[in-house]
């Protein structure tokens, strides 16, 4: 697919940034954020506005720019270029307030305090807190809280960094691949205490590289490739464009607008005499093209969900990424 | 989707901490911790006793007069410092640990100010300190051979428990300059080598002309004078003083440019 798949589904997304004038105001607002690591640039234009009450899932490979987007809301890293505002404020003013926590992948615990010191330790920090024991009860770690952290497995551990998360009881909750590492299990019940929470209208951003977990949980998904937002629309939209078919036929003179407009197609490239159409409704494209045109040859291939990802991710390098859903 | 009710929360009403997020309850949960790490209780409150109940009760020397107290009164005078040096050297370090297993990256999502984790390291380690000093003091007036008068044991315990901290910064920049687990094993190395150059062990006299004047500029060796001086009582030296100062502009200095470096960086 080429870039113009990509755009189109941009537009079914939320980057209108009238969004913003609104009385509630945009839990996270990035605009044109660059992120420059010595030669390399991790961040090449970022703009993303999240409303208040969204389950958002970040999508995208390793190395896409998942994680430094989520450091620049943070406050965690400062953008080389571009604008961040959290609530209308700077990172680290929302920080300070509570108003956004989150479980951090390079997040690190002490070994040495017990799940319930861990926590009481994060509580202690901030102006307003919640009780300990309802967060662990929501956690799902209360059985737990007086285990050493050392001695808790990976789940557990990440189950406190979610307890943490919510201590200030924040508007906004981000997650970064929170079940990493973690088995199917422990996974969906990680997921059951994160859904629960987010019934009670908490903003929750969650960066992911598995495609499932993004359609399971998220109301919206962001499509993140090599420092740009690719993609942005409802998880169903995200979904068809990854669940699309390609549609291949001999066809001198092809009229790419023509074909553009036919039902389901999400892009159109014509190569010489030959025309690669994605659709999600291949059965148009072949009606169109059979009754319409000239078209011969005509060859219908289903796309995976892994073809899908790299070529809405990949692009022109292709080679260089490693999109491929675990 | 689940969209919030219309009216916008009273999101800018909500508050911040005072004193960027410092509070005594983590200092009592941080001490607890250390109070934990078998390695820092061997090392800052166990060996200094075993040290002081070793030199410090020799029949051959220990109730020589020094100044206004015995002998044995000047070797747990020692003992303390050092007891107290090691645990003050590693209640800064321990920012070391914490940096390595991403802690520090974790309260950086938090209200905490760099200032008051610094902060918070401090008086954890002065608390470690005081602890390091009791012991030593209260094993010396258990076995009842140090001698001096009660005013000079209240003294000389403050001195070493105040004098202390300039080791606290110590830790820190060690701490922040070395990531690593084994930072206490280096440290407790060079402590050890600190100790012989400051006379804690052993008499400077005992040494070399040559040690004895590098000695001089090692960074226990104005403290420890300093803290013996309301015991040994004679001239006192404005060098003492002018190591002490040095050094602990050294150590601030030294923690602060390396807490610069990583709060700087991404």
């Amino acid at each position: 697919m080429t870039s113009t798949g990509a755009s189109t589904a941009e537009t079914g997304g939320l980057s209108d940034p009238a969004v913003g004038a609104s009385a509630v105001p945009l839990a996270v607002r990035l605009r044109q954020v660059h992120k420059r690591f010595g030669a390399v640039e991790a961040l090449r234009g970022v703009d993303l506005a999240v409303r208040s009450g969204e389950v958002v899932a970040f999508l995208g490979p390793n190395g896409a720019g998942k994680t430094t987007t989520i450091d620049v809301v943070l406050g965690l890293s400062t953008p080389s270029a571009g604008t961040v505002e959290v609530y209308g404020m700077s990172p680290r003013q929302a920080v300070v307030r509570g108003l956004v926590s989150a479980v951090m992948q390079t997040g690190g615990l002490l070994r040495d305090l017990t799940v319930a010191e861990t926590v009481a330790y994060t509580a202690k920090l901030f102006a307003t807190s919640r009780p300990i024991g309802e967060v662990l009860e929501r956690a799902g770690i209360a059985s737990i809280a007086n285990r050493r952290v050392g001695k808790c497995s990976g789940g557990e551990q990440q189950r406190l960094r979610f307890a943490m998360a919510l201590v200030p009881d924040p508007e906004l909750l981000i997650l970064d691949e929170p079940t990493q590492g973690m088995d199917v299990e422990g996974r969906r019940d990680f997921w059951r205490a994160i859904r629960e929470d987010a019934a009670s209208g908490r903003t929750v951003v969650f960066a992911t590289h598995y495609l499932e977990e993004a359609d399971a949980y998220a109301d919206r998904v962001v499509l993140v490739a090599r420092g740009r937002v690719v993609a942005d629309g409802t998880a169903a939209e995200v979904k068809s464009l990854a669940s699309g078919r390609t549609v291949r036929a001999t066809l001198a003179g092809a009229d790419p607008d023509a074909l553009a407009r036919v039902h389901g197609v999400t892009s159109v490239e014509v190569r010489g005499a030959t025309v690669l159409v994605q659709t999600a409704d291949s059965d148009s494209v072949a009606r169109y093209l059979l009754n319409e045109t000239a078209a011969r040859d005509l060859e219908i291939t289903a796309r995976g969900l892994e073809e899908a990802f790299l070529a809405l991710t990949g692009d022109d390098h292709r080679d260089s990424t490693t999109g491929v859903p675990r | 989707m689940t969209v919030r009710a219309a009216t916008p929360p009273p999101l800018l009403e909500r508050p911040t901490p005072p004193m960027g997020g410092f509070s005594v309850g983590v200092v009592a949960i941080e001490v607890r911790r250390m109070l934990r790490n078998r390695r820092t209780i061997v090392f800052s409150l166990v060996t200094p006793v075993i040290f002081f109940l070793l030199f410090g009760l020799d029949a051959a020397y220990a109730s020589e007069r020094v100044g206004h107290g015995n002998v044995s009164a000047f070797i747990m005078i020692s003992m303390a410092l050092y007891g107290a040096v090691l645990a003050t050297t590693s209640g800064g370090a321990m920012v070391s640990v914490e940096r390595l297993s991403g802690w520090s990256r974790q309260l950086r999502v938090t209200p905490l100010s760099p200032l008051a984790y610094i902060v918070i390291k401090m008086l954890t380690s002065l608390v470690l300190g005081a602890a390091a000093v009791v012991v030593v003091y209260g094993a010396g007036i258990l076995v009842g051979k140090p001698s001096m008068p009660v005013g000079i044991w209240v003294g000389t315990a403050l001195c070493v428990w105040i004098g202390s901290l300039l080791f606290a910064a110590f830790g820190l920049f060690v701490g922040y300059l070395l990531p690593s687990e084994n930072v206490m094993q280096v440290i407790g190395f060079v402590l050890m080598l600190f100790s012989f150059g400051g006379g804690l062990f052993i008499p400077l006299s005992e040494l070399s002309p040559a040690l004895r004047t590098v000695a001089k500029f090692t960074p226990l060796y104005g403290l420890n004078q300093l803290v013996h001086f309301p015991l040994t009582g004679g001239d006192f030296a404005w060098s003492w003083g002018a190591n002490v100062v040095v050094w602990l502009a050294v150590f601030v200095a030294g923690a602060t440019w390396r807490f610069r470096r990583d709060t700087s960086r991404v």
